[in-house]
């Protein structure tokens, strides 16, 4: 249960994206079609799993005062992996992701986990953690992304959704559209937890 | 129950929330937005007679939807539903004035949703917003179908042949081909003054725009000062930065071309969006004069009244901050 919990909050009571407002850059700059928002999510969530495991192991030997460069080069040989594999295996891919693979290196959301919870927990809780951080980040994208390429090029996963007939509004593939979209999703998992808190309070009252 | 009655009346403009004097008018909310709506009327049915039933069926479908999203709205934000106050209705009409007459059905719809539900309700509602809500559906607009918002087609007098308006021609082949589009110069006034040329539904006949602004200086619900720095701040910088050097420009063409005339009397004049002192307001329409003639003049867009007012709008808060009157006794 315990488990379940700490795999769980990463999904929306926490959710990376859409509730702690990190990792904003890559939540616009690659979700305009869902197989880039899949691919970066994938790629977050593989990185972000195994540097947590990675600084759980090494908790003990690092000295706090240098523990950020540690860190960050645990995460920069990571993503070297990630990203030799996919320059190797899917060569397109990597090109429309562009600069953003590489920047996976600093994206925040990872360095939090690492200095929040895998820092402080054993290797189990941290591989959790990392999971269900990346999980969390994985399904925000392929929302933001599903939204954004339906109606902003009427596809999905590049099949034609609508037909010939449907006339795609481009604001949504571009910035300005995911900035508002983002925002209004935020605004659905603010009511989504609220409510959330609000049916705990009712029961812990009751209880 | 007292917090929620109060709430209500501040809706339905029985009770005002402003700084001193109180002084109780005649004048609400809902009456303002209507005699808005009237005045804009003249200029409304010259667009449906000039460019045919497109134009009736694109303010049509507007302002229906405007309407119907704001109360959809209200319903979901559990706020009492007041569209019967014209506000969104006249955004609605303000936004349909900014667009060609042959856009496709969809095109107003998603403009008055970008309008009511992303510029309007979600900042707060009625006072809240910060951008002009009709010119962020325009913008929204333009960014999601350049196309169909830069095609403009007279039903009535060209057999639905395709022709640019005069700041494009102007911005693309230069002042000579604009002076042959007309004939002369002297016709070329005429037909902008009266509105015998192509362009959005609201950028037409200068001469019925004028004179519903005039209608609203004259009741006071605009002030005169805006419109005139505006239009004249665009004719000044136009006629001295003209393209043959100095003090050749054109400022008569300038000034009536494009959406300037309704920018300038029914979207600056907004109470929401712009300053509040008259000191403010000043500045805010020079700032948009000088935005808009850098952006014909300069820009990658024939016209920039829409994108000056936006622009402007960022600068509302810090316009007000800068021309705090001084309290009575203080230095």
């Amino acid at each position: 249960m315990e488990n379940w919990k700490i795999f769980a909050k990463g999904l929306i009571l926490e959710n990376p994206i859409l509730v702690l407002a990190l990792s904003l850059c890559p939540a616009i700059a690659v979700t305009s079609s869902v197989m880039t928002a899949i691919t970066m999510g994938l790629t977050v969530t593989y990185v972000i799993t195994l540097n947590n495991v990675v600084v759980s192991l090494i908790k003990n030997f690092v000295n706090p005062k240098v523990r950020v460069p540690i860190y960050i080069t645990s995460i920069a040989t990571i993503v070297t992996i990630a990203v030799l594999v996919l320059k190797a295996y899917a060569p397109s891919l990597y090109k429309e992701l562009g600069i953003y693979l590489e920047l996976v290196v600093v994206f925040a959301i990872i360095l939090a986990r690492a200095e929040v919870f895998a820092s402080k927990n054993s290797v189990g809780r941290s591989f959790l953690d990392g999971f269900g951080m990346g999980c969390g980040f994985l399904g925000a994208m392929v929302i933001i992304g599903a939204i954004r390429e339906v109606l902003g090029n009427g596809t999905f996963l590049g099949f034609s959704v609508f037909g010939q007939a449907y006339d795609p509004a481009l604001i949504m593939i571009l910035p300005p559209g995911g900035f508002i979209l983002i925002g209004y999703l935020v605004a659905l998992f603010k009511m989504i937890n609220d409510s959330r808190e609000k049916r705990q309070r009712i029961r812990g009252e009751s209880a | 129950m007292s917090t929620e009655v109060i709430n209500n009346n501040v809706v339905s403009n029985e009770i005002y929330v402003s700084s001193s004097p109180h002084m109780l008018s005649e004048v609400s909310t809902k009456k303002i937005m209507w005699t808005v709506f009237a005045t804009l009327m003249p200029a409304v049915i010259f667009a449906v007679y000039y460019f045919g039933m497109p134009a009736l069926t694109t303010i049509i479908l507007s302002v229906l939807s405007a309407v119907i999203f704001e109360a959809l709205v209200q319903k979901l934000r559990k706020k009492q539903v007041t569209v019967s106050d014209g506000s969104a209705a006249l955004t609605g009409l303000l936004l349909a004035m900014c667009l060609p007459a042959s856009v496709p059905f969809y095109v107003p719809i998603a403009g008055s949703f970008i309008a009511i539900v992303v510029a309007k309700q979600a900042m707060g509602g009625l006072g809240q917003n910060i951008f002009n809500p009709a010119h962020i559906g325009r913008a929204a607009l333009m960014v999601s179908w350049p196309v169909a918002m830069t095609t403009w087609t007279n039903v009535r007098y060209t057999d639905a042949v395709t022709s640019a308006t005069p700041l494009n021609v102007l911005k693309l082949q230069g002042y000579d081909a604009l002076i042959n589009m007309f004939g002369s110069q002297s016709e070329m006034y005429k037909s902008l003054f009266l509105g015998l040329r192509n362009g959005s539904l609201g950028e037409t006949s200068v001469v019925l725009l004028v004179l519903g602004g005039l209608v609203l200086i004259f009741k006071r619900y605009i002030d005169w000062v805006m419109p005139a720095c505006m239009i004249g701040t665009v004719g000044i910088l136009t006629w001295i930065f003209g393209p043959d050097g100095f003090f050749t420009g054109d400022a008569l063409f300038h000034m009536m071309a494009g959406g300037l005339i309704i920018g300038a009397f029914f979207m600056i004049t907004d109470y929401v969006t712009t300053p509040i002192t008259r000191k403010g307001q000043i500045i805010f329409a020079i700032g948009c004069g000088v935005i808009t003639v850098l952006i014909r003049l300069l820009g990658g867009y024939p016209e920039g009244v829409c994108y000056s007012i936006l622009l402007m709008n960022c600068a509302t808060p810090l316009i007000d901050r800068f021309v705090r009157p001084v309290q009575y006794g203080r230095k």
